[in-house]
């Protein structure tokens, strides 16, 4: 069976999902198969993850059809490190869902709401396992889809607004994908990414080419929320549900950051990406622009969830940033910065789902006094939010080192200078949240409020905590993105 | 629309024959144009003609709305028992050959095993869409 498991990689979620549908009003039984789902999907991961760790690749032939005439999955140490990231997110997540969920969807939608859950997951699973352009953009569409649903399924209804927006600017995202992966298909004929990285360089020198190339950067890019084509994020992100924001924003974007690398150093090539076409040019900008303006933005929002939402956007500029030194410390820092994010971000959003369990919702003024009535939520906060500032001895403080450190090597020290700036505006938003929850008396004395409920606090301090582990113990992270990078820059997938 | 006898009388002699021609487009899909995505549709305008002449809750009361949200599910289970079947008879995920002793007969029986499924959820899920427009509830 083992030799299978690509295959199940997917295939576990994606049959859960219709399972799930089914249950009706069972939202117990629909959350318990949807967590096992969840579970044995991670454990694959993990297998997976420890097999390619040396450096090897698995290719699986899906329906026995040989590549590149079938459809190929294929696991190399950079989408086994993102397949970890997905798997971790949504197991951990899972646990925490139960009572946020009960609390935020409507009992006839719960299992629908998981069924769609499972489907978002698959989906960005399937983007990432498979080794066929055309398949990417149908993982994409499944993805994506079902993240609409998510989305919409908010308290406020300004979620049906902000969900349609996603739609609208995800649908040009995924359709420009399609009209440059049809570029390639045409100039190629083939839509395997190991073959078409083989095949392009012959007729890497014609219009069409760069015509997909930019066709598809700038349709990833809407889908990774680069800057300036980040605008569905923010509105996304704060009327979710609680579980779909920590889902979304630690998997979704990534998902995506890893596709854009994969065309633009495995199947494009670095040559033609970052000499030919010089990217890094068009990149560091969008990135430096991306991180800051951002970051300012957050700084003046009063809602906690928004506050954060932008600060993705900016975190999202950092992964650019490596990128754009196209450097092997840069694209290793990038790749870092991925599994760091995901569970500092994951992290924040649970305890921020904690939050609004108890006191109904996160602007500045309704967490007035919660450091005191709820201390491990608001500690949760603290430490994660401390990652996301990148202090030493947490997660975020590895990826920051390794930023600046390719900065310095790559001569860029004004860069480097900046990122240290910013690091203050992260600071700057994130103090704003515990100067109000800590040191302001609440408006209304409610002694109601209490600490949120286990169940939802264990998962969100589980995070936290790995946010401190991965920030003492960063060899191992570090070590993994390294050999992810090098997958990347080596050639086929 | 009770009272228009040639309407109802025409739509009875219509929806047998266009249930027929889409089990035809669904099952003679490998060979011609067609397939279980397109049967679906064709199956459920059916549905639709019926609905549209009969009201909502004769038409509902043929094929209740979660009895269209268990066939969406069981469509899509179908396409995947195929996975899962042509994996524990030692093939590859989806590869049919190994479904049947000759390789051919296999790949014929999975294909129109999984186009089955799709024809199943695409006629539920079409079904479900229009119910949820035609019987969007006054509150």
């Amino acid at each position: 069976m083992l030799e299978h498991l690509p295959a199940l990689q997917v295939a576990i979620t994606l049959t859960a999902a219709p399972v799930v549908m089914m249950f009706g009003r069972a939202t117990r039984l629909a959350w318990a198969v949807t967590t096992l789902a969840c579970w044995a999907s991670f454990a694959v991961a993990l297998t997976l993850f420890a097999t390619v760790a040396d450096g090897s690749v698995i290719s699986y032939e899906m329906g026995g059809w040989a590549p590149p005439w079938g459809i190929e999955y294929s696991i190399d140490a950079a989408n086994a490190w993102v397949l970890v990231i997905i798997g971790l997110i949504s197991a951990v997540v899972m646990p925490f869902a139960r009572q946020s969920v009960e609390q935020e969807i409507s009992e006839s939608r719960t299992a629908l709401f998981y069924s769609a859950f499972l489907l978002a997951n698959a989906g960005l699973i399937g983007i990432t396992v498979t080794a066929d352009a055309f398949n990417i953009f149908v993982f994409f569409e499944i993805s994506a889809l079902a993240s609409y649903a998510l989305i919409a399924m908010g308290r406020d209804r300004r979620a049906i607004l902000s969900s349609f927006q996603y739609l609208i600017m995800g649908t040009v995202g995924t359709t420009f994908l399609l009209i440059g992966i049809g570029f390639l298909y045409i100039m190629t004929g083939t839509l395997n990414l190991g073959d078409l990285s083989a095949r392009l360089p012959e007729v890497s020198d014609t219009r069409t080419i760069r015509a997909a190339f930019g066709f598809i950067a700038v349709g990833i890019s809407l889908k990774l929320a680069l800057f300036p084509l980040h605008l569905w994020l923010p509105n996304a992100y704060t009327y979710a549900p609680s579980m779909v924001t920590v889902f979304l924003s630690a998997t979704a974007t990534k998902v995506a950051i890893y596709v854009l690398l994969r065309f633009v150093y495995t199947v494009f090539g670095f040559e033609f990406s970052f000499v030919e076409l010089a990217m890094a040019w068009l990149l560091m900008p969008l990135a430096i622009l991306g991180i800051f303006i951002p970051s300012l933005v957050a700084v003046f929002q009063t809602n906690v969830k928004r506050m954060l939402a932008y600060s993705s956007v900016a975190q999202v500029g950092y992964m650019i940033l490596g990128i754009s030194f196209a450097s092997m410390l840069g694209l290793t820092a990038s790749v870092l910065h991925l599994f760091n994010h995901a569970i500092t971000k994951a992290a924040l959003f649970m305890a921020v789902g904690c939050l609004v369990y108890r006191l109904g919702g996160v602007s500045l003024t309704q967490l007035a006094g919660a450091g005191q009535r709820m201390p491990w939520t608001m500690g949760a906060f603290v430490v994660a939010g401390l990652s996301l500032i990148g202090i030493p001895l947490t997660a975020g403080f590895v990826t920051k080192w390794h930023l600046l450190q390719a900065a310095l090597v790559g001569g860029l020290w004004p860069i480097a200078v900046f990122l240290l700036g910013t690091s203050l505006l992260a600071a700057m938003y994130i103090w704003k949240v515990v100067e109000v929850a800590y040191f302001q008396e609440p408006e209304n004395p409610d002694t109601t409020v209490a600490e949120a409920p286990l169940g939802m606090l264990i998962p969100t301090l589980i995070l936290t905590a790995s946010t401190v582990v991965f920030g003492v113990f960063g060899n191992f992270t570090v070590a993994s993105a390294g050999t992810a990078a090098a997958a990347l820059m080596g050639g086929a997938p | 629309m009770n009272q228009y006898i040639v309407l109802r009388v025409v739509s009875k002699l219509m929806i047998p024959v266009i249930m027929i021609f889409a089990l035809y487009v669904q099952f003679h899909g490998e060979y011609s144009p067609g397939g279980g995505f397109q049967a679906g549709i064709v199956f459920t305008a059916a549905f639709i003609v019926y609905t549209l002449l009969f009201g909502l809750e004769a038409a509902q009361k043929a094929v209740p709305p979660v009895a269209a949200h268990i066939l969406a599910a069981f469509g899509v289970l179908l396409f995947i028992a195929f996975g899962y079947a042509s994996l524990f008879l030692g093939g590859n995920f989806l590869e049919y050959k190994v479904l049947l002793p000759n390789d051919q007969a296999g790949e014929t029986f999975g294909i129109i095993g999984i186009e089955l499924g799709v024809g199943i959820t695409v006629a539920a899920v079409a079904l479900s869409l229009f119910y949820s427009f035609a019987g969007r509830e006054r509150r």
